[in-house]
């Protein structure tokens, strides 16, 4: 008993040829079937060339346009063909000319011969298929499609339309259930037989003649009628993307195809020489090999599916450039903004490189230069610290510098004099986490000597531009992680927050902190507060800073490790 | 975008190519071999002066490709470039000594000669000095490509422009005639490249890289444009607008996906900072026949002029296509 192949074939008639005259040689009949739209001089050609071989015979021609009734009929009249002309074969597999055997055939002839009965035929109802495309599922089988999806678009999406306003529906023929699967089957004599004779034939097909893609469900579903046992898998490795078309093979996936240990892969390149040359020269032995395993390619190609229909988060490029909220991640990994704590605490980048380990930046948006870690004037992915640069796009500067430091956490100053673009951006970015010790800025401007009348204006400024900053930290779009302390009273307890901070970091660091930053000496900060308000200047955003005495930083005079209870 | 501004899109379009059209006159025939193009041939078109020292490599890397026919456009050699594309196989030359500003830097003449020869083909207009990377070029031919897209029924491909630079000053490595431009400028940059959107055209404007950090970095908004659409099915109606930066009809120009997928896309390697390049700059600066009064090349010359060295600690080099696919510089798309 052995196995015959029904190949329907529309392009790259030469490679079909190939692989004709593989199975031929390999004592398996094979029956083709080329599409009527093929030019009668290749049509010839083709005949020619397998003229040679007595095996191989060709059905009638029927015009087979995707999706439609013409691909069913034509299958039908080459398996009848098939199973009248040659008797003994026990399963018939229907291929395509753009299939490609992958083991010898006698592997699987002894397969076969080992599940005599068995049709493999992957067949599923419409309610568990995730795989279609276009929404039409249930659909295919309740409405008609008398319309070509890819020549007649538009008529074809206003008939369906029509008929989903009017609430048309369908009668199926009696005690059939709807079944969809790949196209690609092989089947028992026995069952085929069943399909092709049933007294009901002519009732089935004139109902799937109107069924949209009925090559995905005609002998899926006629199969359960008939078969004693459906193994509901397809022999043929076959893979579509997320708008349904197959997947292509290329001499690069050689060694993958190999190690799949299916039976028939498509769709091959027609191209792909080295691909047909190995797996259709003869000596390839096929030693004890398991079942069909294409784990590996499913992989491959979902992962292939999920990059374009997901994309990398945080990445942004020329074939990749979402609209706003449609970034699926805005940036690529987590990152912490620091504001004002580089004001209050004495060498604050550095403590916090150690507590970290991250890359601890200063001012990033700073105006004047962008101050990379280090005091680099260069940085990862050849970003330089040109304030110019970095200003004529802030946003891609930030994205950049997550991207291109992946895997390594970046923590940054921030502050009121530095370049604003960007609040929005990182406030409505979950992988980031904000801290604000609010009014902060006053203290370098207090340290500052100069015209009091001008440091009041600047000091204007500065609590303007935080205020606002803040308005956005507090809004209801807000995804990042943010805090927010007035001065005032950070400084009462800092380290908490500075714990809470860095185990967010950190979570998996053992040690609770051991060093404290040294916060800046604040003798004489309240007087300056107080001087700006005599002069009509409301410090809100710092806190309340009585005048006169100094604020008592707890922890930051006692100069040993800080332990919080 | 309304039907008005639409229309005027359209308007332009018929006028670029008219503007083409008259523009053929240019151009005079010196071999048109383009009887030999084949139905499914890959084309190349390009527009050169003074490359003959860039030649071999040139044609044997897209001829490695799988590239069957080159369009090319002289536009005035006198180093022997004429003499030598005219006696290959497959190049269709044509001549001109007619300023290459005023055919909207050679971009009229690629279009009038791609009207001509190139429909229903995949074209590729390229530079002398760009090299077109793609997914998997190393094991799979631009026919695959072209056929892959074919069935997503994709008409036009995107390729970022990659400045390539050596380490050490510009001229130090004396290029040699047929060898390898990226066996010496073998670095670039990886990630300081911006993006913003073209309303009108809807295409993607790219800038950043060596150019804009070293030669700009004080008016970024200069720097030159890196976003190109190489990789055209070309078919009746298109034109190139701006160098190979964007098309018309504007819908070729939608070749990046916004709803957070990607779609696949390539590099264009450029080989500008070889030894020939002070030499380029300084003649270029002469005849003042480049975009917006040549500024690109009055800020090359300044930077010869101090510090002729692109490389910096954090420039990458470049080993294959899959590092600049890992980079995020290109991506595979659906394409495994």
């Amino acid at each position: 008993m052995t196995v015959g192949f029904v190949m329907m074939c529309h392009t790259a008639l030469g490679r079909a040829a190939q692989v004709a005259r593989h199975w031929a040689e390999a004592g398996c009949p094979v029956v083709i079937h080329v599409d009527r739209r093929v030019r009668r001089a290749d049509h010839q050609k083709l005949i020619q060339t397998l003229a040679d071989l007595g095996s191989v015979s060709f059905s009638h021609r029927y015009t087979c346009e995707w999706g439609t009734w013409g691909l069913i009929a034509a299958t039908q009249a080459a398996s009848a063909q098939m199973l009248e002309r040659h008797p003994g074969v026990r399963h018939v597999f229907l291929a395509s000319g753009s299939c490609l055997p992958l083991r010898p055939v006698q592997a699987l002839v002894d397969y076969l011969d080992a599940r005599p009965q068995t049709d493999f035929i992957e067949s599923v109802t419409t309610a568990d298929v995730g795989w279609t495309v276009g929404g039409l599922d249930a659909e295919r089988f309740n409405l008609r499609f008398p319309f070509s999806w890819q020549r007649q678009r538009r008529l074809f999406d206003a008939y369906v339309w029509i008929q989903r306003c009017i609430g048309f529906r369908r009668r199926m023929p009696k005690g059939m259930v709807p079944h969809l699967g790949s196209q690609w089957w092989c089947l028992t004599r026995q069952t085929l037989k069943a399909i092709l004779d049933d007294p009901d034939r002519a009732l089935y097909d004139r109902y799937f003649r109107r069924v949209w893609i009925p090559d995905e469900s005609y002998f899926q579903t006629l199969v359960r009628l008939h078969s004693s046992r459906i193994e509901s898998r397809s022999l043929t490795l076959s893979k579509f993307d997320y708008l349904g078309k197959p997947h292509t093979f290329y001499d690069d996936h050689l060694q993958l195809l190999r190690r799949s240990d299916c039976f028939v892969a498509r769709k091959i390149w027609p191209r792909a020489d080295r691909l047909y040359q190995t797996f259709l020269s003869a000596a390839d032995e096929d030693g004890p090999r398991a079942e069909p395993n294409p784990g590996k390619i499913d992989r491959l190609f979902a992962k292939a599916v999920e990059r374009r229909t997901r994309g990398r988060a945080g990445l942004y490029m020329q074939s990749r450039f979402p609209v706003r909220d449609r970034e699926n991640g805005k940036t690529c990994t987590p990152y912490s903004v620091f504001h004002g704590f580089s004001d209050i605490f004495e060498d604050f980048d550095i403590w916090l490189a150690k507590s970290v380990g991250g890359r601890v930046h200063g001012h990033l948006f700073g105006p004047g230069r962008v101050e990379f870690a280090g005091g680099e004037s260069v940085f990862n992915g050849a970003l330089t610290d040109s304030a110019a640069i970095r200003d004529y796009d802030p946003r891609s500067f930030l994205t950049s510098l997550i991207w291109n430091t992946r895997g390594e956490r970046q923590c940054f100053q921030f502050g009121p004099r530095d370049n604003q673009d960007c609040n929005w951006f990182i406030a409505t970015d979950p992988n980031a986490q904000i801290s604000v010790v609010s009014g902060a800025w006053a203290v370098p401007l207090w340290r500052r000597k100069g015209d009091f009348s001008d440091l009041r204006k600047e000091a204007a400024r500065l609590q303007k531009i935080e205020t606002d900053h803040l308005a956005i930290l507090r809004s209801m779009y807000v995804k990042a992680r943010v805090r927010i302390w007035s001065m005032a009273e950070f400084i009462e307890a800092p380290m908490e927050p500075l714990q809470a901070i860095i185990d967010e970091i950190n979570p998996r660091a053992a040690r609770r902190l051991a060093e404290v930053p040294k916060l800046a000496d604040l003798t004489g900060f309240g007087d300056f507060l107080q001087s700006l308000r005599n002069q009509g200047m409301q410090p809100t955003l710092v806190g309340d800073f009585t005048a006169g005495a100094a604020p008592d930083p707890t922890g930051s005079d006692r100069n040993r490790p800080y332990l919080v209870r | 975008m309304g039907v008005w501004a639409r229309y005027r899109l359209r308007l332009k379009r018929k006028a670029l190519r008219f503007r083409a059209f008259r523009k053929r006159r240019e151009l005079s025939v010196v071999a048109d071999r383009s009887r030999d193009i084949a139905a499914a041939d890959i084309l190349v078109a390009t527009v050169l002066r003074n490359e003959r020292l860039r030649l071999p490599y040139f044609l044997r890397y897209y001829r490695d490709l799988g590239v069957k026919h080159f369009l090319i456009v002289d536009n005035g050699s006198d180093d022997g470039s004429r003499d030598y594309l005219a006696a290959q196989k497959d190049v269709s030359l044509w001549t001109t000594s007619a300023s290459y500003r005023d055919a909207r830097y050679g971009i009229d003449w690629i279009n009038w000669l791609l009207m001509r020869h190139a429909r229903r083909h995949w074209v590729l207009a390229v530079d002398v000095d760009e090299f077109f990377v793609y997914p998997f070029c190393d094991t799979r031919p631009i026919r695959a490509l072209t056929d892959w897209l074919d069935v997503y029924g994709v008409r036009a491909f995107p390729a970022m422009v990659l400045d390539m630079y050596p380490k050490g000053p510009i001229g130090a490595e004396p290029y040699r005639e047929g060898r390898n431009p990226f066996e010496i400028a073998q670095y670039f940059d990886s990630g300081n490249y911006t993006i913003r959107k073209n309303p009108t055209f809807g295409n993607l404007w790219i800038q950043g890289g060596p150019r804009a950090r070293k030669m700009f970095a004080d008016r970024p908004a200069e720097a030159p444009s890196l976003n190109k659409i190489p990789l055209v099915k070309w078919a009746r109606g298109y034109c190139f607008v701006s160098s190979t930066h964007m098309l018309l009809p504007r819908g070729l120009n939608r070749v990046y996906d916004e709803w957070g997928g990607e779609k696949a896309s390539g590099c264009l390697l450029h080989a500008k900072f070889l030894s020939t390049f002070p030499d380029k700059v300084a003649e270029e600066l002469q005849r003042r026949e480049h975009f917006a009064q040549s500024r690109e090349y009055i800020a090359y010359a300044e930077t010869l002029k101090d510090t002729p060295d692109l490389w910096c600690k954090w420039s990458e080099k470049y080993i294959n296509w899959r590092q600049l696919e890992i980079l995020g510089l290109m991506s595979k798309g659906n394409w495994a």
